[in-house]
């Protein structure tokens, strides 16, 4: 698209605020007066409250649920366990990655905090009461907690209910505890390189178990009406058309009677893509009760039960030239997925797109087999705040690639220039099964180079090495860099579908006869200002002001079928639906246009808000006199109205990348670290609203500098998990973060109809691998190869002591 | 459970509610008084969503008892504005220089960046870092919070703000 150029044009186009403008953000007026309207802020009359009852044991058998004391107090209204459950077919449900998962703890409990008894009081305060009265006789059973003792011929058998299965949703299981075995690339060819390879490299890249962690947790109200026999599901909802399919699935009951409504949302980063069980027994509970009853978990339950990411461990194989050309790339995964695969990814594609793993670099050939197995741990890996697994396999290949230099002894950056994919290779066919659709990664490297200065900072770098081994300093400087490549906008119907409803997304958008709009979409904000930036496209594509332009999403009655708000997807797919929906209303408003003005639609050129006619731009109509015409005088044979329904089925993904250097000074004696500088540059395609862009950017860091410098659930030899309040799981506050310099280039996709590609999540993929480079790059000239994240202080002050730093 | 009348001075108000010795002031704000700008995010008072200002000081209201707050002065974020509608200084900031993103911890942000302006208009910005540090934020990474919170000390000094959002 062109940019308007003479005075009059220009002017119109500020006043629409369409897209590249840094246009205020519209949910900002409520949000920042106290009405947004979350979940919690809802009440409907009469309406109970319910609190789960948990399990204190990992694994264990369930010998007796005692109720009645719980069901004695005063208000309580009901309280279901398992067994109540059965009598409507709800014990069990289905998961997105083709399992099964208890909603209430059926025969054994296969985590610490598993659902066990839900408690349904008329105030909260009594629910919580009543279910800690909930009285559980247990029978221990042994617990599996490392993964890679999972499959041990004597380990304990966890799923009793599949035990017997030889086969899973995604292919034949090799053991009992054992969930699928994905592979992808040419095995033969690859083990064929490396038996030949000049030099090779291989290491154990563990990515710890982290969870997203949004400020709002996850809650919901549902209220059945009997009358009516419609529920309605107010949740904080990622993807509210799915969750509705999900009910209309498991409860049968046709969508018509089901309405789901995600109202404002405070974060999700995946945390909110899932259907967990406090879902389910609200609904199963206002049915029983005939009242309204919400289910709000409190932090320590969100943190050790509704999801988690990562929890994956790559062992990692490059082989390279000895002039330091990569030849080849095998990668074996074991996916730690806790006690049922309740994975958020698409159908089809059990570890995500985990065979992103090639990175930025043009490896010939490669090979990538992933294991997934069951543990005692909380289930559903979500990708947090990243594309499906796409930030485990950049952690594995970015800290892969710098492991490489070192043995090499090439400069990281060198090494990764070498062998990056070239502008000209675009369309590049990775050796995994991807079509990479476009990139520069030498231009934003050469962009990251200069605005940071990286030859001098290695040269100051060399000095400070120098002046540490004479006991001049105890501190250590480190330069961390990252260049990934992320894999965006599931996605085609080619591959994608989440229970097998493909993933497009859609748009709606319905212009009045005054000139003002609505658009509705399937997509779901969760933060990302969708209202505001939705709007823009909007604008540019028909010439409306964005400020005449209203966008609703979340409300399943009213929003057109999509797949939500996750892994980056909005901008690729649903952004794309809103310019082709809009393009429609634009081709009929040129139909309209050529009537009014006695032309061939041939002879009118758009220009900003108006169709004219070529050569003579006094003959005009604006868009606003052209709504006005669709209601009052289209042309013969011509539907009056203008409005427009795209759904968007992408062509491909989309590739965003970025490169990222991180400057960062470490104490050894206390290991603490300074983050000196940290800059990102993110080339996402064409950029909507570079305010957004930029908040994203930081928040994105942000969340990655928390998950590489401290986050880690942990589970104890017992499967005990600690680390689930914000007592002790890390989120850094404004004094611990880093000031971020950002930075980008524009490389368009070429299949996107406005050229974007996405951006919310990649800086949390570049950001992890880059910490942790800068934490490796810190201590490798002191003969350490890897150090593993999380490297909070005391770790980093374990790996200096491991080194003999500390006599 | 035998129930305690509350009465405070909320946002210049006078408001009561009969609520249990145990109720969290949290809850006797979103729960009987319908005030729902203040939120939950953490209940171990790390996260400062629930920040309210009582008496002149910050205060996590997950953290003390309504009956605590009796007969005190308390001011929400739905007391920020002007009686005639007019945003706070800290409200327009926020706005200004993408402060906020998803909104769930922006009451408790703004309410707790009023006392900082309060107790020193003139902040540096790493003087603004230390007073929110009781605040989380899961979605900014808090760089356009401090310039919010700059653009609204120089608009409450009479200075125009210079720098622009990201």
């Amino acid at each position: 698209m062109n940019a308007p150029t003479d005075p009059s044009a220009i002017e119109r186009a500020e006043k629409l605020q369409g897209m590249g403008c840094k246009r205020k953000r519209v949910e900002d007026v409520r949000f920042t007066q106290g009405r947004g309207n979350y979940v919690d802020d809802i009440k409907l009359p009469g309406m109970l409250h319910g609190d789960f009852h948990r399990s204190s044991r990992a694994h264990a058998r369930i010998k007796s649920i005692d109720t009645s004391k719980a069901k004695a107090v005063p208000g309580v209204v009901a309280v279901l366990t398992a067994e109540e459950l059965k009598g409507v077919n709800l014990a069990w449900m289905p998961t997105l990655a083709g399992d099964v998962q208890m909603v209430l703890a059926d025969g054994k409990v296969l985590f610490q905090n598993q659902e066990i008894a839900f408690v349904v009081a008329t105030d909260r305060y009594i629910a919580a009461d009543a279910a800690d009265l909930v009285e559980v006789e247990y029978e221990e059973l042994p617990v599996v907690i490392d993964p890679f003792k999972a499959m041990d011929a004597d380990a304990p058998v966890l799923r009793e209910d599949i035990k017997d299965k030889k086969d899973g949703a995604h292919g034949p299981r090799k053991h009992y505890n054992h969930i699928f075995n994905w592979q992808i690339g040419d095995k033969d060819l690859t083990d064929a390189v490396f038996n030949k390879a000049e030099v090779a490299t291989k290491d154990l890249l563990s990515y710890q178990r982290v969870h997203p962690c949004p400020l709002e947790t996850c809650q919901c109200l549902v209220s059945f009406d009997k009358i009516k026999g419609e529920i309605t599901i107010y949740g904080t909802f990622q993807a509210p058309h799915v969750i509705r399919t999900v009910v209309a699935l498991i409860a049968g009951l046709p969508e018509h009677k089901i309405h789901v409504i995600s109202p404002d949302i405070g974060g999700g980063f995946g945390n909110k893509v899932g259907a967990y069980p406090g879902y389910i027994c609200s609904a199963v509970a206002s049915i029983v009760t005939g009242l309204p009853v919400k289910w709000v978990e409190d932090r320590i339950e969100n943190l050790s039960t509704t999801s988690f990411a990562r929890d994956y461990h790559m062992t990692t194989e490059i082989a390279a030239t000895r002039d330091g050309r990569v030849t080849g790339l095998r990668v074996h995964i074991l996916a730690d997925h806790g006690a049922f695969d309740a994975c958020a990814d698409p159908s089809k594609w059990p570890a995500g797109f985990a065979n992103i793993v090639t990175g930025s670099y043009d490896f010939p050939v490669a090979h990538l087999s992933v294991d997934g197995v069951y543990t005692n741990k909380a289930p559903g890996g979500v990708a947090y705040r990243c594309s499906f697994r796409v930030t485990e396999v950049a952690y594995a290949i970015e800290r892969a690639m710098d492991i490489m230099a070192q043995k090499l002894g090439i400069d990281p950056v060198d090494f990764r220039v070498k062998n990056f994919i070239k502008r000209e290779q675009f369309p590049y066919q990775s050796a995994l099964g991807w079509e990479y659709d476009s990139g520069d990664y030498h231009t934003a490297m050469q962009k990251a180079l200069e605005a940071t200065g990286y030859r001098k900072l290695r040269e100051e770098q060399k000095a400070k090495q120098e002046a540490f081994k004479r006991g001049e300093t105890r501190d250590l400087m480190g330069i961390g860099v990252a260049f990934f490549t992320e894999i965006v906008g599931a996605g085609p119907s080619k591959n994608c579908d989440i229970l097998g409803i493909a993933m497009f997304d859609s748009a709606e958008i319905r212009v009045h006869p005054t000139g003002r709009a609505l658009g509705r979409m399937g997509s779901k904000s969760q933060g990302q200002g969708h209202e505001t930036t939705w709007a823009q496209i909007i604008a540019t594509e028909i010439g409306i002001p964005a400020d005449d332009i209203a966008i609703e999403e979340g409300n399943t009655d009213t929003a057109p079928y999509g797949l939500g708000t996750y892994g980056s997807r909005s901008t690729p797919v649903t952004g794309a639906a809103i310019a082709m929906a809009a393009r429609k209303i634009k081709a009929k408003a040129q139909m309209i246009a050529a009537f009014m003005l006695e032309v061939h639609e041939g002879d009118l050129e758009w220009d900003v808000d108006r169709f004219r006619v070529k050569g003579n731009p006094e003959q005009f109509k604006t868009m606003t006199q052209l709504a006005w015409a669709a209601y009052n005088k289209v042309p013969p044979g011509m539907e009056p109205g203008l409005e427009a329904v795209s759904y968007y089925d992408p062509p491909n993904m989309t590739y965003p990348f970025g490169a990222y250097i991180c400057v960062m000074d470490i104490d050894v004696d206390t290991g603490v670290h300074k983050v000196r500088r940290f800059y990102a540059l993110d080339d996402c395609g064409t950029r909507i609203n570079p305010m957004i862009i930029e908040g994203q950017v930081h928040g994105g860091l942000t969340e990655g500098y928390a998950i590489a410098m401290g986050q880690e659930i942990v589970y104890d030899a017992m499967g005990n998990v600690s680390g689930v309040s914000l007592m002790d799981y890390f989120l850094p506050t404004a004094v611990e973060t880093p000031i971020w310099e950002t930075d980008y280039t524009v490389t368009p996709s070429p299949h996107h109809p406005i050229g974007a590609k996405g951006v919310g999540e990649s800086p949390n993929v570049g950001s992890v691998p880059c910490f942790a480079n800068a934490v490796n790059d810190a201590f490798k000239f002191l003969g350490s190869t890897h150090i593993a994240m999380p490297h909070d202080n005391y770790r980093v002050w374990q790996a200096a002591e491991n080194l003999g730093l500390h006599q | 459970m035998s129930k305690i009348n509350v009465t405070l001075q909320l946002n210049g108000k006078s408001v009561s509610a009969e609520v249990e010795p145990r109720t969290l002031l949290i809850h006797y704000l979103r729960e009987n008084l319908n005030v729902t700008g203040p939120h939950i995010g953490c209940d171990t008072s790390h996260c400062g969503a629930c920040t309210v200002d009582i008496d002149g000081k910050s205060v996590k209201s997950c953290t003390i008892f309504a009956v605590q707050a009796a007969g005190a002065e308390v001011l929400t974020i739905e007391g920020m504005a002007g009686a005639d509608g007019k945003l706070h200084a800290l409200q327009e900031g926020f706005r200004e220089m993408h402060g906020l993103q998803c909104g769930y911890c922006t009451p408790g942000m703004i309410i707790r960046a009023y006392r900082l302006l309060k107790e020193n208009p003139n902040p540096s910005d790493e003087q603004i870092r230390m007073g929110i540090s009781g605040n989380l934020c899961r979605c900014t990474g808090y760089q356009n919070i401090v310039k919010a919170i700059q653009y609204a000390a120089a608009k409450l000094n009479g200075v125009e703000h210079k720098e622009a959002a990201e």
